[in-house]
């Protein structure tokens, strides 16, 4: 045979034989019709002659097989009526056995015995038994398979089942049991054996042929499966460990596997469940190339499927211990077969945790005992590299997560942690950033120091730089992204009790600073603000307790807001060296204020040091210059904590770097906001309107000097909004009642920008600001009332 | 050619009939010249009854030395002793529990016949003779001991079976049950078949002359077994035109059957053991 051609030919045979079968099952017909048993018989032998070609693959076989079996209907048909043939259907039986080839013979003897067993005439189980012995005849692998196939077809409706009409004295379910098995064992013999015939290369090819004829071999399993009297004793006494010797022994890759499976699914779970034992010791005995993980998976599923299905199941699980029993059966597996690739190894885990999770959502020490196991098979082993693998660690990370949509409770997890340690770096980011979004979604707060250990140590590939890699290699925007989320998840840790909550804020200090560079500007900030939240309520908490008792009771409150501050100033101070004085800076300020609020003149006054210093050596820029300066007035400005000597100082200090700004325009404005430091719109705020007035009038002195600097420069005046803007400092201070400001000074500044005005037309924009500036001191002037009258001089 | 044959036609028509002969059952049995008659059965000791009717032909007279039966080469009666006869006239005859210790039998190189032979002694011409065939046909009670047939053979280190027949004496409408289990199977079996062989011997010594015919061939296993393969033979022997064993018959002629066990392996090589086996005739 050329191999070039061989699908041709195939073809061409199959085309002959169904020929064939047409040619012989056309004379058939005829004798059928003639009631002529004698022909009949003639015919049916050689139409099923047709049967004995060795030519066709498994797929085409079936073709050929499937024209015979409705022609073997036919023939059913007339044999059940003997008024037809005259022949009683026990004479019929021996009749049909005179056929000297042996695959006709067989199937016309089945076919016969189908008769035979509807007739009632002898009790199934004889012929049935008789069959499925004669059938031994047939060795071929699939001229048997086809053969047996065909026997456990017309007879399926035929086993004297519980409650069936073949049911009887001497006919029980054990009998159809014991058919059907014998069947099975005969089957699957066959098909095993396909895989050791024929040359060596063409194997492959073989083994998915083999594939094809799975399910010839499965339906007897089906079959079992449907027995109705097929109970829990005697699935557990004979079905199962019949159907499991044969497995193992045929001691067949591709049998085992499809046979394993074939039997989770098949019968209840119920029985899965109360045979256990016996099922998963049959796992460890398979040949090492068998992928127990999928079976193993699939009957996890199953029973967990099982498990969800019915609160009411719940108590067998438990009764026959099916997690204990899963899990030592997964170990035996993975210590039997050494070669399982990891991937594999996890993928069972991944089951057993979902199994767990399922059946057991209150065990939590099983899930860990789950993670504890796969951390003892991936450790000592370098990071996992396998992709595949990755993703089933990522799957056994996640499932715990999911079930309990609370991170606290994997935080209990002390596995937990030592799984994500097995991730790479990315993964393990990835990892982190589900852990986070888990939190967020279930706006899940994380409330003891432990837990929050406990979770850095989890998301520490977000937190610091993981050996091998640095943050240069990684993405800019994924990495805003990650140290965002960070940001976020501060927030989340929190306790009402101080106590814990100074241990949390101790506790995300420590590892926080071991961030870096990079990762500080994005976690030190939360931090900061997650602290002075706490030294707030502390606040409120110490003045609570005085108004109980009238003093404070020092034991109650653990930490002092100083103790936080100094802790603050420290993390601050990380954060400046690190090249961003501006962010520290400014959370400078906000620690200030905060402290102010706590009454902490000293603290308050020591950020402001720092921030002043921070000014002078870190910021260069002007600009930069310009906003924080402001920010440090406007801090300033809000604060009352401060005795008059610090006050002064710091005023003094602001005031000074205002006028040393670079752009006389920044110097102006710096300058006249520096006049709200001696003016504090409070009941008990500083109130010194002659430093007022020295602000402003030093304003515009700086006003005047841009104005002739410009004048200079550019061979014309500049605008005039920096006279408006003070002008309206000036009509601020005015209406608090500064007695410093007097309506001429502001009639005065009036005329000078309307003059200023008349020499330049250009600026639209100043021009506009000061209209609207004088049409307020009109209304003012004709509202009237207090304010009215006061406005009433000043002239315009 | 009518009245040449005419011119010989013997004078008087002769027959032969049995007293039950309607009821007594009748078998076939081929003639030399092919063609095959329905003969009543006898057996052993019966006692066969008839009689010979002589009808001259119309007008003629048919003189005779004597008219005497013989059952062929054993018994002779004498009919009638020597006179005239003018008008059909029927002899009665009776052999009394006549001795037929074999069974007529059909084969390739003997024939074992009974006959009826009517004679009818003339002068000066030839006899005139008439032969009635019949067939006997010997039952043999249930044998007391009927072991079965085991053995187990082979070739070294590539095959080893070993094979059961229920019995070594069959009956004619009996079925050969057994199986064959395979010990070591290290050849490409194609298939397996069991063979009904007939070997009939004639002569004796140097004379001897021996013919086998297979009367059946029936397919038993197809496809190659493995190690350990048990395979049920069930073999019908009712399909087949057998007869019981003779063992030297009359010292002239031995009919012995035997079930060749065959293996053929893909390469269409024969391995085959063959066995004896006793056929006999029940009593039904």
């Amino acid at each position: 045979m050329l191999v070039g051609n061989g699908i041709e030919d195939e073809e061409k045979w199959l085309a002959e034989g169904i020929a064939g079968i047409q040619h012989h099952a056309f004379y058939m017909h005829r004798a059928l019709d003639a009631n002529n048993l004698r022909e009949t018989l003639k015919y049916s032998a050689q139409m099923l002659s047709e049967l004995r070609t060795s030519k066709l693959s498994p797929h085409k076989y079936y073709e050929l097989y499937m024209r015979a079996f409705d022609e073997l209907r036919k023939l059913e048909m007339f044999f059940k009526e003997e008024s037809k043939h005259g022949v009683s259907i026990v004479d019929l039986y021996e009749l049909v056995q005179h056929a000297g080839n042996i695959l006709p013979r067989l199937y016309l003897l089945c076919t016969v015995g189908s008769v035979y067993i509807k007739s009632k005439e002898a009790p199934a189980r004889d012929v049935l038994k008789d069959l499925v012995e004669m059938c031994r005849g047939v060795q071929h692998p699939i001229r048997g398979l086809f053969l047996r196939s065909y026997l456990a077809q017309v007879s399926r409706d035929k086993l004297p089942d519980l409650g069936s009409e073949y049911e009887g004295d001497a006919d029980t379910v054990v009998d159809a049991v014991d058919f059907v098995l014998q069947n099975f064992t005969e089957m699957n013999k066959l098909w095993v054996r396909m895989h050791y015939q024929g040359p060596g290369q063409i194997r492959e090819k073989r083994e998915k042929e083999r594939s094809e004829l799975r399910d010839l071999v499965g339906k007897n399993l089906h079959v079992l499966g449907q027995i109705e009297g097929v109970d829990l004793e005697m699935y557990k006494g004979t079905v199962l460990p019949r159907v499991l010797e044969q497995v193992v022994n045929c001691k067949d890759e591709l049998a085992q596997y499809y046979l394993m499976d074939c039997i989770i699914q098949v019968f209840p779970d119920e029985y899965h469940l109360q045979t256990l034992e016996t099922l998963l010791g049959a796992f460890p005995q398979l040949q090492p190339t068998v992928d127990i993980k999928t079976v193993l998976s699939r009957l996890m599923d199953r029973l967990s499927n099982y498990a969800a299905s019915s609160i009411e199941v719940l108590p067998e699980f438990l009764q026959v211990e099916a997690f204990a029993k899963l899990s030592n059966a997964i170990g035996r597996v993975i210590e039997t077969q050494v070669d399982m690739p990891i991937v594999g190894v996890i993928a069972l885990y991944v089951s057993l945790l979902t199994f767990t999770l399922r059946v057991h959502p209150e065990r939590l020490d099983y899930v860990d005992q789950v993670l504890g196991a796969c951390v003892k098979k991936l450790s000592g082993k370098p990071k996992l590299e396998d992709n595949r693998a990755t993703k089933q660690v990522v799957a056994l990370l996640t499932a715990p997560l999911e079930k309990y949509n609370d991170i606290v409770t994997a935080l209990t997890l002390s596995n937990y942690p030592r799984v994500m340690d097995c991730l790479d770096n990315g993964t393990n980011k990835a990892m982190a950033m589900v852990i986070i979004q888990s939190i967020m979604n279930n706006n899940t707060c994380i409330s003891t120091a432990d837990k929050v250990e406990v979770l850095f140590e989890l998301i520490k590939g977000l937190i610091k730089d993981l050996d091998g890699t640095s943050v240069d290699e990684l993405d800019e925007e994924d990495f805003k992204d990650e140290q965002n989320s960070v940001a976020r998840l501060i927030h989340m840790l929190y306790n009402d009790d101080p106590e814990e909550m100074l241990k949390i804020i101790y506790t995300v200090k420590k590892h926080i600073m071991s961030g870096g560079p990079q990762r500080l500007p994005f976690t030190v900030p939360p931090l900061i603000f997650s602290a002075l939240r706490y030294v707030g309520y502390g606040l409120q908490l110490v003045r609570r307790l005085q108004c109980q008792d009238g003093d404070v009771v020092g034991e109650e409150v653990p930490a002092t807001p100083k103790q936080i501050f100094q802790l603050l100033n420290q993390t601050i101070d990380a954060l400046s060296s690190v090249s961003s004085p501006e962010l520290a800076l400014r959370l400078y300020l906000q620690c200030a204020e905060a402290a102010g609020a706590c009454d902490l003149e000293p603290i308050a006054y020591e950020f402001f040091t720092q921030a002043f210093v921070l000014y002078e050596e870190e910021i260069a820029d002007s600009k930069a210059q310009v906003t924080a300066i402001h920010l440090i007035i406007g801090t300033l400005q809000r604060m009352n904590v401060f005795g008059v000597e610090n006050r002064d100082t710091l005023t003094h200090k602001a005031t000074g770097y205002s006028a040393k700004l670079l752009k006389k325009p920044d110097q102006c404005r710096a300058v006249y906001a520096c006049s709200h430091l001696f003016w504090v719109d409070d009941q008990d705020g500083i109130k010194d309107g002659e430093r007022v007035l020295l602000c402003l009038k030093r304003a515009l002195r700086i006003a005047n000097a841009a104005q002739q600097m410009i004048a200079v420069t550019r061979g014309r005046s500049g605008p005039v909004t920096l006279f408006v803007e003070i002008l309206n400092k000036y009509l601020y201070f005015f209406e608090k009642g500064n007695p410093q400001i007097t309506t001429d000074a502001i009639g005065g500044l009036v005329e000078l920008i309307t003059t200023e005005m008349q020499s330049d037309s250009t600026t639209v924009a100043s021009d506009a600001f000061f209209s609207s500036t004088v049409r307020y001191i009109q209304f003012q002037k004709e509202k009237g009332g207090a304010l009215g009258e006061k406005y009433a001089s000043i002239k315009v | 050619m009518n009245f040449i044959v005419g011119a010989f036609k013997p004078p008087c028509i002769v027959s032969i009939s049995f007293a039950d002969g309607r009821t007594r059952k009748q078998v076939p049995l081929k003639k030399e010249n092919g063609h095959t008659v329905m003969v009543p059965l006898f057996q052993s000791q019966e006692n066969i009854v008839g009689e010979v009717l002589i009808e001259p032909i119309h007008g003629k007279k048919l003189e005779h030395t004597g008219v005497k039966i013989e059952l062929l080469g054993q018994i002779v009666r004498e009919l009638d002793v020597p006179g005239e006869l003018y008008e059909k006239k029927t002899y009665p005859f009776e052999f009394s529990t006549v001795e037929m210790p074999y069974e007529s039998y059909n084969g390739v190189n003997v024939r074992l016949r009974y006959i009826l032979k009517v004679t009818i002694s003339r002068n000066y011409v030839s006899n005139i003779v008439e032969h009635q065939d019949f067939v006997v046909q010997n039952y043999t009670p249930l044998p007391s001991i009927n072991n079965s047939i085991k053995m187990e053979v082979g070739i070294e280190d590539c095959l080893h079976i070993e094979f059961e027949y229920n019995k070594s004496k069959y009956h004619l409408k009996d079925v050969i049950l057994g199986k064959i289990y395979f010990l070591l199977v290290r050849i490409k079996i194609k298939n397996m078949e069991l063979e009904i062989r007939r070997r009939e011997s004639t002569g004796s010594g140097p004379n001897t002359y021996v013919e086998t015919e297979t009367l059946a061939k029936f397919e038993l296993m197809d496809g190659g077994p493995v190690r350990g393969e048990s395979i049920p033979v069930r073999l019908f022997l009712s399909p087949y035109e057998l007869t019981p064993t003779y063992r030297n018959i009359n010292n002239k002629f031995s009919v012995k059957y035997y079930l060749n066990l065959v293996l053929v392996d893909e390469e269409d090589r024969r391995y085959f053991k063959q066995q004896e086996i006793t056929v006999y005739r029940l009593e039904t």
